[in-house]
């Protein structure tokens, strides 16, 4: 079997393998939502009505379907993104979420960007400096990274930086007085207001921003560090770094010209399912700094036992996660050709 | 046969026993962990988490639940050491009846995710076949899964509560035991003993039970440990949104969470209990790390 025809089988056993994940998180979410002892009727018109009346949301919300079309009646309108109406809104879920959800891209996205931009220079550094006073500080740095709950690392942040020393911004995206005076493009603020030239305002978002992304991104910088370091070790073994070395280059041109590029592909895939994780993370940052996500949105959502919200946020997630997880198992196999084997 | 003898015939590797055989490996564990001061530090810290939690009453200045409304909110001082919450309760004490919480969950979680994986991925290896298929097909679907906002999802269904929590955390935790369990078992099914105790007649159920689990449950053991952190964040992560353990109770999560209002004002109610989270979760990463190195030698030397 050739080169291509491999690589195309490889591809869609993958692709199988996401749609089965896919479908599974759908059948999931129904479970959690259809057998589990909330009762959904309840919740949508509260404890108080007439039998009639629950008789006919029972019907309408077809829960005298037997269980197994009321799967693929919810499987249908979930791949038509139609995840119900939230009651606590009294909106369309998917209008909800394509509402909050740029608020949580944008702060996961700079958490991400963060992770990277330390995580990745310390631990190469630390594997290079193996064994070191160096290598031991950056090691008990990300030990404390990981270890330390992001919600309790945003809430120390926000005492220090914003109460005491009044260099941030606080809780929320944007200054009050600063609301609504930028049109929304792309929903991420920080674009939107350079693409007004809107430079105060800006300046505004950013000082809001800094706060839950570094909680954010100091998480991911301890995982993509450690990721970085485990790498690197792994490449400064090999026999080729010998040659590099004999060959008399330096020592910065073997680091940066031959060990740092053969961890690339691994360190591409790290920082995609680092994303994923940030995702989550937000969940718990965004209830710190109130920051207007799909995270506060699914809060307020379980305090209202509003499931379709809650399984919405879920599924939107969940998506996106399983998608980052199992698409770079693609991305490593195009972009590493010694999988190629 | 003294004592003298037997330690030092197990402090060799020349068992006369089978048990004799099993002390020796713990042993050689024991030596190791000795040499790496980071596990020494992790168990350091579990062992003082297991000693507060079984001598809470007698370490805690005051009661965990004793309130003092003329107390309210005071810095930490020689009465109350880590100061006091809303209600003029002693954070240091309730911080030291916190640690049963935390045991509580941690080895909760551990015995409904454990066994379950345990048993799923030990006959999966041993019985192959459709049934190995079928069972690892599940497993990587639900390995692909968000872990917080699937448990999130569950307690939002199960309803509030400690206990829910520990089981929405159980249910998005065990397919990585199912992986563990079945490569073990893997490697188990084609050794001699096996194939003997198969020729004698023992049923599948007594091999997987009896022959096959047993031998799963060193690595198993290992990854639970790694796995413990996480546990603790999400429970933590839990109890912080109100999902979790409810107040008053003197959950690290709760009282973090509780105190996070007064954060501006008194920063303490919040940042002791998120210190001691941040301890135990440090304890459980460093004797996790420590394991793993002792385990696959590969990584490090």
């Amino acid at each position: 079997m050739g080169h291509y025809a491999r690589f195309g089988m490889f591809l869609l056993k993958q692709v199988a393998i996401i749609l089965a994940t896919f479908f599974g998180l759908i059948l999931l979410t129904f479970v959690i939502g259809r057998v589990m002892p909330l009762d959904p009727v309840s919740a949508a018109v509260g404890p108080d009505v007439t039998q009639e009346l629950y008789d006919q949301v029972y019907r309408e919300m077809g829960l005298d379907q037997p269980i197994i079309v009321q799967f693929f009646d919810y499987v249908g309108s979930v791949l038509q993104f139609d995840f119900g109406r939230s009651f606590f809104t009294n909106q369309p879920v998917t209008r909800d979420i394509a509402r909050v959800f740029p608020a949580t891209l944008e702060l996961a996205l700079c958490g991400v960007l963060i992770g990277s931009l330390i995580g990745i220079p310390f631990g190469i550094l630390a594997a290079v400096k193996r064994g070191t006073v160096i290598d031991g500080a950056v090691r008990v740095v990300m030990l404390i990274g990981y270890s330390a709950p992001v919600f309790w690392k945003g809430l120390l942040l926000l005492v220090v930086f914003y109460a005491a020393l009044g260099w941030a911004g606080g809780p929320g995206r944007l200054s009050i007085y600063y609301d609504g005076l930028v049109p929304t493009r792309t929903g991420l603020l920080l674009i939107d207001t350079l693409l007004a030239g809107e430079w105060v305002i800006f300046k505004d978002a950013v000082s809001h921003i800094a706060l839950p992304a570094i909680s954010l991104g100091y998480g991911a910088s301890a995982y993509i560090g450690r990721m970085t370091r485990s790498f690197m070790l792994d490449q400064l073994k090999q026999e080729y770094v010998g040659v590099a070395r004999v060959k008399g280059l330096s020592e910065r041109r073997v680091i940066f010209g031959h060990v740092l590029p053969n961890c690339a592909v691994q360190l591409v895939t790290t920082v995609a399912l680092t994303f994923g994780i940030l995702l989550e993370g937000a969940v718990l940052t965004e209830t710190v700094f109130a920051w207007p996500g799909l995270g506060q949105y699914m809060t307020k959502a379980m305090f209202n036992a509003d499931m379709n919200a809650v399984l919405g946020g879920t599924l939107v997630i969940g998506s996106i996660f399983v998608f980052l997880n199992l698409g770079s198992d693609i991305l490593y196999r195009i972009l590493d050709p010694r999988t190629r084997a | 046969m003294t004592d003298a003898t037997l330690f030092t015939r197990v402090r060799r590797g020349e068992p006369h026993s089978s048990a004799e055989a099993r002390l020796a490996q713990l042993w050689r564990g024991a030596e190791m962990l000795w040499a790496s001061p980071a596990a020494l530090t992790g168990v350091a810290i579990i062992a003082a988490l297991v000693v507060v939690a079984l001598l809470a009453p007698l370490l805690a200045p005051y009661g965990p639940y004793a309130q003092n409304l003329a107390n309210q909110l005071q810095p930490p001082s020689a009465e109350h050491l880590l100061g006091t919450d809303e209600f003029g309760r002693d954070i240091f004490s309730r911080i030291i009846f916190g640690t049963r919480f935390t045991l509580y969950i941690v080895m909760l979680v551990a015995l409904i995710a454990a066994p379950a994986g345990l048993l799923i991925g030990a006959s999966s290896g041993y019985l192959g076949g459709w049934f190995d298929t079928l069972a690892m097909r599940i497993t990587d679907i639900a390995l692909a899964f968000p872990r917080l906002i699937l448990a999130l999802a569950f307690v939002t269904a199960f309803g509030p509560g400690l206990n829910n929590a520990i089981l929405a955390i159980a249910l998005t935790g065990w397919p990585p035991y199912v992986r563990i369990a079945r490569a073990e078992a893997l490697t188990i099914r084609r050794s001699d003993y096996i194939a003997a105790i198969e020729l004698m007649g023992a049923s599948r159920l007594r091999i997987i039970l009896l022959h096959v689990v047993p031998l799963c449950l060193p690595s198993l053991f290992v990854r639970l440990t790694l796995d413990m952190a996480g546990v603790i964040l999400i429970a933590a992560g839990l109890g912080f949104l109100g999902l979790g353990a409810q107040p008053p109770a003197a959950e690290w999560g709760v009282m973090l969470s509780s105190g996070k209002e007064y954060m501006l004002s008194a920063w303490w109610a919040a940042t002791f209990p998120g210190l001691a989270i941040f301890f135990v979760c440090m304890g459980f990463n460093l004797l996790g790390d420590g394991l793993r190195d002792i385990l696959d030698p590969r990584q490090e030397s």
